[in-house]
């Protein structure tokens, strides 16, 4: 479900960016400058709490706790309801911008890398900006250095991760010493990869469960240099996918189905199979209306609806030669019942929701739901399914379920 | 702080006007006059009368279906992405990978002596009462062959047991695994071990220590049994059929349904019977059938007025069994032919396939090599069969004799190696089968006296190859989805109802 992931409060007292761990519960110690304590509305703080030496105090409006002057620094915050003991925080000193970090409750914490990238695709949901982020790389170091259990997964995305050069490399060997049985999948336009001696430090991290996951949207070099809005990007892919996998990187391609790429789908799918069969995986993904896609809608969509016998020829195509192939951000009720079983819930939890129509479905469960950004502008496909045979979808088979 | 600006296609040169250039392909006329073109690694591609005139004549228009999919697929080429000839190389290196390692499979003919007198008997046999001391392997060329074997620089390598009938002498069989096993231990190869045998003197002891030492079994059935006893009759002109249908059973049973397998030689009498043969195989449970055709080699010569047919009347033989197989498979039983299997592997996939039969540069020596019970080493199996009639030229020395650099480098290899590459030979450099065709010197220079062939005149191999793959090719491009996934999981060796999107 949903789930709101900035704020911002009145700052005072914090000199530079701060990241902290909260929690509710005095913490004792040298290990307290790693905290921010959080006093909400109904705090049970004793009143004569030691309140010197966190990395921050959050107070929710309303809070009976008494501060005196002398505790720095401390933040106020309208409601930090959505707050949990455990997420880790940014806050900026001066405008009081608060960003969660880190759930650890969560399946889809990610390391934000960098805003940059170098590549400016039409469909891209997080654009680019361009922004000095130098001490980036240590911010990320720190982040690490402050989770605490190992997590089963965790993502670096951007922006464009490459970018960081040697950064790239510290922050995959912190997070392999810290968390080696962590898998680590990086969100890559792969460009980068060309060039041998950065696959190559990557590849020395050793990193044992690692995934770049890296796009591909056309065999025509002049299509794909169109979607990501790149010159040569497809021929710097194309020879990074190579390094990758002569270093012995895990790669997923991923395809964003849109009306740029559909065209040629068949026969992008028959050219990964004859020049890339090495890759692990092949992510076939539904459009999520954010970022620069909302100024390109006409330029992008087709309803799902309308190219789900491409996409059954395409999954067909892979599943006959023994590649893993899935189908991300598209849901049960727009797909053909046989390609249920590649369908995954892939929507990120903060900006996953399911429609009210979607409550009436006996497969909310099973189905991945849809983009928070898609709450108005979605598939005509979507209704309610139902577990009685005379459901019009999927009657055939939906005994199998 | 985004970048709001984007740019046409046509920024991008996407179906912008292109000079472009031909890469190397080979192509052939359809039966409905479309051309089928394919390239050097393996990929395939239609095009009408008028595009392939508009193609070759560089007047293809850039940005049409067909301009696309011939550059993605290589067969033209206009300078917009120089990785695309990278992607080239490495699908053509993948393609000829099965030559990593050299030599793969090594056969071991531990007797020449056999309890069986087929008519068309490959190889020179000799009674099963025949002098062990002169037919059988002795101790010492058994340990020289396997240390060769494991001097080979391949990490993955076959023993196979062939004859005469291995299990007439099972000490010999029993000792080359065991030796091998031994000799391994400092070398970490992978072994796999195959017997090929009539499975007629099959016992307890030898099931005890196939399963033991996981061994595969290969054995011959040539169909029901009015068929089979007449093609594999015994010494003593016994039949043959109950004694190999007991013990393919008992050998399944012993050691698993996927360890015992069966290749049949089809003679004049076989022609009758496609449907009947596969049917024997069905009813013993095997998962796959070998149809061989008779080669010229060995006593087959001789013979073959009498057991033997013309390369049409085997092709149409074939076809009318592959149609019987596919039948199958779409009622739901899955069954192989694995001739098939193999050609459909080369068309479909961009993975190399090492089947000695079938391979440029051929297999002879480079995939395969035979020591004999006397010491000899041949490329081939039908090198040595050619040297049971006298006829020495394939002989690479003796184990006993010669160094692994000379057996395996030496004047005869050089010479094979020569003529055992397709993409040079006369008539196969400019075929379009040529990809997923092979060379085979040794057969070349059996039944044309010439070890690089003619294709132009009656040449058994070349016609008989093209004319099963431009088969499989027409079946592919104009196959159903029920068909492509029938050869799909022959290619994956899966189970056809597991092929099927799951629902």
């Amino acid at each position: 479900m949903a789930q709101k992931l900035t704020t911002r409060g009145i700052p005072e007292g914090f000199l530079t960016r701060t990241l902290g761990r909260v929690t509710f519960h005095p913490v004792n110690g040298p290990e307290r400058s790693d905290f921010f304590l959080g006093i909400p509305r109904q705090s049970a703080l004793a009143p004569d709490v030691d309140l010197t030496g966190y990395a921050g105090i959050l107070i929710e409006t309303g809070a009976k706790h008494a501060i005196s002057d002398a505790i720095k620094p401390v933040i106020r915050y309208d409601d930090i309801s959505f707050i949990r003991e455990g997420y880790i925080l940014g806050i900026e000193p001066g405008t009081g911008q608060t960003r969660i970090l880190y759930r650890p409750e969560s399946g889809n914490n990610t390391i934000f890398s960098t805003g940059r990238c170098n590549s400016n695709c039409l469909m891209c949901s997080q654009p680019p900006v361009v922004v000095n982020d130098d001490g980036i790389v240590n911010e990320h170091l720190r982040l690490i250095a402050l989770i605490n259990d190992a997590p089963a997964s965790i993502g670096i995305t951007g922006g464009e991760p490459t970018l960081l050069g040697d950064g790239l490399v510290a922050i995959l060997s912190a997070l392999k010493e810290k968390f080696p049985n962590t898998h680590v999948q990086m969100l890559t336009n792969g460009r980068l990869y060309a060039y041998k001696d950065l696959v190559s430090k990557i590849g020395s991290v050793g990193h044992p469960d690692f995934t770049s996951a890296i796009p591909l949207y056309s065999d025509i070099a002049a299509n794909h240099d169109y979607v990501v809005q790149a010159q040569g990007a497809f021929d710097q892919t194309i020879r990074g996918l190579y390094n990758a996998a002569e270093h012995g990187l895990g790669i997923e391609i991923r395809i964003v189905l849109h009306k740029q790429t559909l065209p040629r789908l068949p026969q992008l799918a028959e050219f990964i199979y004859r020049n890339l069969p090495f890759v692990d995986h092949i992510a076939l993904m539904g459009l999520e209306n954010m970022g620069y896609v909302k100024a390109n809608w006409n330029l992008l969509w087709i309803d799902p609806v309308d190219y789900v016998g491409t996409l059954e020829d395409v999954v067909k195509y892979f599943f006959y030669r023994r590649m893993h192939v899935s189908i991300y951000n598209l849901q049960l009720c727009v797909l053909p019942p046989k390609l249920w079983a590649f369908a995954r819930q892939s929507i990120s939890d903060y900006k996953n929701i399911y429609l009210p129509e979607c409550t009436k479905c006996d497969l909310m469960n099973r189905c991945g739901g849809l983009f928070l950004s898609s709450e108005a502008r979605h598939s005509r496909g979507i209704k309610a399914l139902r577990a009685d045979l005379s459901s019009e979808a999927g009657a055939e088979t939906f005994g199998a379920v | 702080m985004a970048f709001m600006t984007f740019f046409p296609p046509s920024h991008y040169g996407y179906g912008e006007p292109q000079d472009y250039k031909l890469l190397p392909f080979r192509f052939d006329r359809r039966k409905n006059g479309d051309y089928l073109l394919t390239n050097e690694a393996g990929e395939f591609y239609i095009l009408s009368p008028a595009d392939f005139d508009a193609l070759t004549s560089h007047r293809l228009i850039p940005g049409s279906e067909q301009y696309f999919d011939l550059k993605a697929k290589h067969f033209l080429f206009d300078g917009e992405s120089s990785a695309l000839l990278d992607l080239l190389a490495a699908k053509y290196r993948t393609k000829k990978s099965f030559l990593e390692g050299f030599t793969k499979l090594h056969i071991f003919v531990t007797s020449l002596r056999c309890n069986q007198s087929c008519p068309y008997c490959q190889v020179s046999r000799q009674g099963e009462e025949a002098d062990r001391g002169v037919f059988d392997m002795s101790a010492e060329v058994l340990r020289r062959s396997v240390e060769l074997m494991l001097q080979s620089p391949a990490p993955h390598v076959t023993m196979e047991f062939q004859g005469g009938e291995p299990l007439v002498n099972f000490d010999l069989v029993k000792n080359g695994v065991l030796l091998a096993k031994e000799l391994n231990q400092s070398r970490g190869k992978q072994i796999d071990y195959v017997i090929c045998t009539n499975l007629s003197l099959l016992n307890d002891e030898h099931l005890e220590f196939c399963r033991a030492h996981k061994i595969l079994i290969s054995t011959s059935l040539d169909g029901p049994e009015y068929l089979h006893n007449k093609n594999r009759p015994t010494e003593r002109g016994k039949p043959s059929y109950d004694v190999v249908v007991r013990n393919v059973r008992r050998a399944q049973e012993a050691l698993g349904k996927e360890s015992v397998s069966a290749l049949m030689t089809t003679t004049n009498e076989s022609l009758n019977y496609p449907t009947e043969i596969v049917d024997e195989y069905l009813r013993l449970n095997l998962g796959s059938i070998f149809v061989r055709e008779l080669n010229p080699f060995g006593f087959a010569v001789k013979t073959a007025a009498s057991v033997g047919y013309t390369t049409e009347e085997f092709l149409d033989f074939y076809k009318r069994i592959l149609d019987y197989v596919i039948k199958i498979n779409k009622s739901g039983r899955t069954f192989s032919e694995s001739y098939a299997s193999m050609v459909l592997a080369k068309i479909l996939t961009p993975w190399p396939l090492g089947f000695v039969d079938l391979q440029s540069p051929s297999g002879a020596g480079i995939g395969v090599a035979l020591y004999n019970y006397d010491g000899n080493v041949y490329a081939s199996d039908e090198s040595r069969m050619l040297a049971e009639v006298g006829d020495y030229t394939f002989r690479l020395g003796n184990v006993l004799e010669n160094s692994y650099e000379e057996l395996f480098f030496g004047e005869t290899m050089q010479t094979i190696a020569a003529a055992s590459c397709n993409e040079a030979l006369a008539g196969c450099s400019d075929c379009a089968y040529q990809p997923y065709c092979g060379a085979d010197p040794v057969r070349n220079y059996r039944s044309q006296g010439d070890i690089f062939g003619n294709r132009a005149v009656n040449n058994g191999y070349c016609r008989k190859n093209m004319a099963i793959i431009k088969h499989l090719l027409d079946l592919v491009i104009g196959g159903d989805d029920d068909l492509q996934r029938i050869f799909w999981a022959w290619i994956n060796h899966d189970d056809v109802n597991r092929m099927g999107l799951p629902v």
